[in-house]
């Protein structure tokens, strides 16, 4: 479903990924595993649009959905190709008209630049998709941003807790929801049908996936006052709300007690197995990784280098080197 | 005390229960009540010894203006987070644009009704304009920017003479009227006022819909979280750009009145002091509080217009030759400082504190077709 073709991301000069080939099956649960810095948050950031591949593409269920930004320097064209008629107008009347109309005609063919030059850098900074589009035809790719990968179909969660914290869990469900919410701006404004339908469906399904990670009752409650552990539920049900195809979780299980981490198992189990969503995470915990994945992937200095089923990978002596050194591996 | 309190309102409660539900007709109850009450106060003691009920029928005028722009930068402040010092520019462009189209200075008389709307849309194109190149500040890097977006706008006004007659501004404005129905004149505060209030109630009933709805959750996601918000899919740039334009239209709209109402623009008007008073009622009414805001930036205009120039007269009554030196009025700053320095030491959240909407219980049902 999701796949990852010579992934590489470099700051600076450290190459924090390194060429990476990747493959998520479908309704499958997929674990990313590594040693401290290995590049597995990185690997992480760049799926969900974060930040940029130096160089490989990622594929979601065949379709192109990240690739290198390219022809950045081709932009600027786009800028100054609005004001060009205007300004060979401009000295069109200053030049060969002349006197008081050519002055006239001059200043106002300066504005009508400027105007067109403001137009040119809105849409720029705005970026409507007809406008990608567009800019894709000359060889210029921007870069994806997270709010297009939500809108593709992915969905995640953070390390570090990330809740719209004095917001309550229902509101924050609610903002989980934004991206299938078509309400205008004047539909709002004058509460149409269309709005007020809309607005008691989401509520009513905020409310049930609520019940689904087993936060019911707690409607009303700020994102802030909940216990630890239930915040983590409300920033993976708030993943949900967008409803992905392909859930990625940033250590789930990580700060929480023995009794917790069981039950992060079975909900992550439940959320594959109920709503059909593809799993793909990363985590420390070896008994939640052991335990659930279908499929492991190991990283070490940015690189792959063992990927297969969680029996093979516990015993493959590449990753125990990886983990516990060579001297370890070697006593195995 | 709360125990008696719960007593005392037990009978309003199937009336709140009502108005939670109607909330819009709930705001225009309550404005026209309070509109209604406001000039009935002023005709008994000690209200009425002050000024004349015209005189305080024009003051709650300019005052409501004032809440208005309170309401329209909290859309800015309070929802989306964006600290925006200079707010008074779009209250500039709001006046200069109805100035333009209806005065002897252009010679163009239009009518001021879809003006009001013109004003909005000025407004929000000049909110856009400001919006998106400052999209990837935030804090004190955005205050400065839009600080001197709110000078260059006055500072433009005032030299750009031949269009807009420097210092002296364009005065004459037209009054609005309703042809064959109502001429609104300088000398009857009643219209204005009458608009004045439908309009409050009008934009106050509009704010409160956009907060709830989704684009009010997006300025709730980029406010809390920029980059968890991203995540969720909320598209910041465009949820930023809306709450500028959102805020600016509202000042814009109001500028259109508060032109049409003293019949002169001058650059002087749209000076950094009133971004920061407005501002400060802000802060002072509890940022996020639509109702909270409006509130605060009304009291705080007839505090220093009213109280403050009685203050005056209070103590020319002692005779105390050292005191009777002092002009109140002069002083309003130095007043706004310590009251702004105690709230952030006693109550740094506002007098009206902004709450989040708490949902009613709706019994759970899990539709047929469940989660999907």
């Amino acid at each position: 479903m999701l796949r990852a073709r010579g992934v590489t991301r470099k700051f600076g000069g450290l190459i924090a990924v390194n060429s990476v080939d990747f493959e998520i099956p479908r309704g499958s649960i997929s674990a990313i595993i590594g040693p401290n810095g290995a590049g597995k948050t990185t690997f992480f950031n760049v799926i969900a649009g974060i930040y940029a591949p130096t160089a490989g593409t990622i594929e979601l269920d065949g379709k192109p959905l990240i690739s290198p930004p390219t022809g950045a320097g081709r932009e600027p064209i786009l800028l100054i190709l609005p004001t060009i008629p205007f300004i060979a107008l401009a000295i069109y009347s200053l030049l060969v008209v002349g006197g008081d109309t050519g002055l006239v005609e001059g200043v106002a063919s300066v504005a009508a630049a400027l105007l067109g030059f403001v137009g040119a850098l809105l849409l720029n900074i705005i970026r409507p998709a007809w406008y990608n589009r567009l800019i894709k035809r000359i060889g210029v790719t921007r870069p994806a941003r997270p709010n297009d990968m939500v809108v593709a179909g992915l969905a995640r969660t953070f390390q570090n807790i990330r809740l719209y914290k004095s917001l309550t869990t229902l509101e924050n469900i609610l903002v989980g929801m934004h991206v299938h919410m078509h309400g205008s701006f004047l539909g709002a404004l004058f509460k149409s049908r269309l709005v007020r339908e809309e607005e008691a469906a989401a509520e009513q399904r905020a409310r049930e996936l609520l019940a689904f990670v087993d936060l019911a009752g707690m409607e009303n409650e700020l994102a802030k006052n909940l216990p630890y552990g239930k915040q983590r539920l409300l920033e993976i049900a708030r993943a949900i709300a967008s409803r992905p195809k392909l859930l990625l979780l940033d250590e789930p299980a990580a700060g929480m007690n023995p009794r917790e981490t069981e039950e992060m198992t079975a909900l992550i189990r439940r959320i594959r197995d109920e709503l059909g969503i593809t799993i793909l995470l990363i985590e420390h915990d070896m008994r939640v990784v052991m335990g659930i994945s279908d499929h492991i992937t190991v990283l070490d200095h940015g690189e792959k280098i063992a990927e297969g089923l969680p029996k093979a990978i516990r015993t493959n002596p590449k990753v125990i080197e990886a983990y516990l050194g060579r001297g370890a591996a070697a006593g195995h | 005390m709360s125990r008696i309190s719960t007593a005392l309102s037990a009978p309003f409660a199937p009336v709140r229960a009502y108005f939670r539900k109607h909330r819009s007709f709930g705001i225009f109850v309550g404005v026209a009540l309070l509109s209604i009450a406001l000039p009935l106060l002023t005709r008994v003691p000690p209200f009425d010894g002050i000024q004349s009920t015209n005189a305080w029928v024009n003051a709650f005028t300019t005052a409501a203006i004032y809440a208005m722009l309170a309401m329209g930068l909290n859309v800015v402040i309070g929802f989306a987070g964006l600290l925006d010092l200079g707010y008074a520019a779009f209250f500039a462009l709001g006046g200069y644009t109805y100035a333009f189209v209806a005065s002897p200075f252009t010679g163009v008389h239009l009518p001021f009704w879809p003006m009001l709307l013109a004003g909005g849309v000025v407004g929000a194109i000049f909110g856009v304009l400001l919006g998106a190149p400052t999209l990837r500040l935030r804090g004190d890097y955005l205050a400065i920017v839009t600080l001197g977006f709110g000078e260059i706008v006055p500072i433009t006004l005032m030299n750009a003479d031949k269009f807009t007659d420097g210092v002296n501004g364009i005065g004459g404005i037209d009054k609005p009227s309703i042809p064959g129905i109502l001429q609104f004149t300088l000398t009857n505060p009643w219209p204005m006022y009458g608009l004045v209030i439908a309009l409050f109630a009008l934009i106050m009933i509009m704010i409160y819909r956009l907060q709830d709805s989704r684009i009010g959750r997006t300025w709730d996601a980029i406010r809390e979280d920029e980059l968890a918000a991203e995540s969720s899919g909320v598209n910041v740039v465009i949820a930023k750009l809306q709450a500028f334009a959102v805020g600016a239209s509202i000042a814009g709209i109001v500028g259109v009145v508060n032109a049409a109402k003293i019949t002169i623009v001058t650059p002087d008007q749209f000076r950094f002091a009133v971004s920061i008073s407005v501002l400060a009622a802000v802060v002072l009414g509890g940022m996020g509080n639509t109702i909270g805001v409006a509130t605060g930036a009304f009291v705080i205009y007839l505090f220093q217009s009213i109280l403050l120039k009685q203050l005056n007269t209070l103590v020319e009554n002692f005779n105390i030759p050292v005191l009777n030196q002092i002009d109140f009025l002069d002083f309003q700053y130095v007043l706004y400082g310590i009251v702004l320095v105690l709230m952030m030491l006693k109550r740094p959240q506002g007098i009206f504190p902004a709450r989040r909407r708490m949902r009613e219980f709706a019994p759970l049902k899990i539709g047929k077709r469940g989660l999907k």
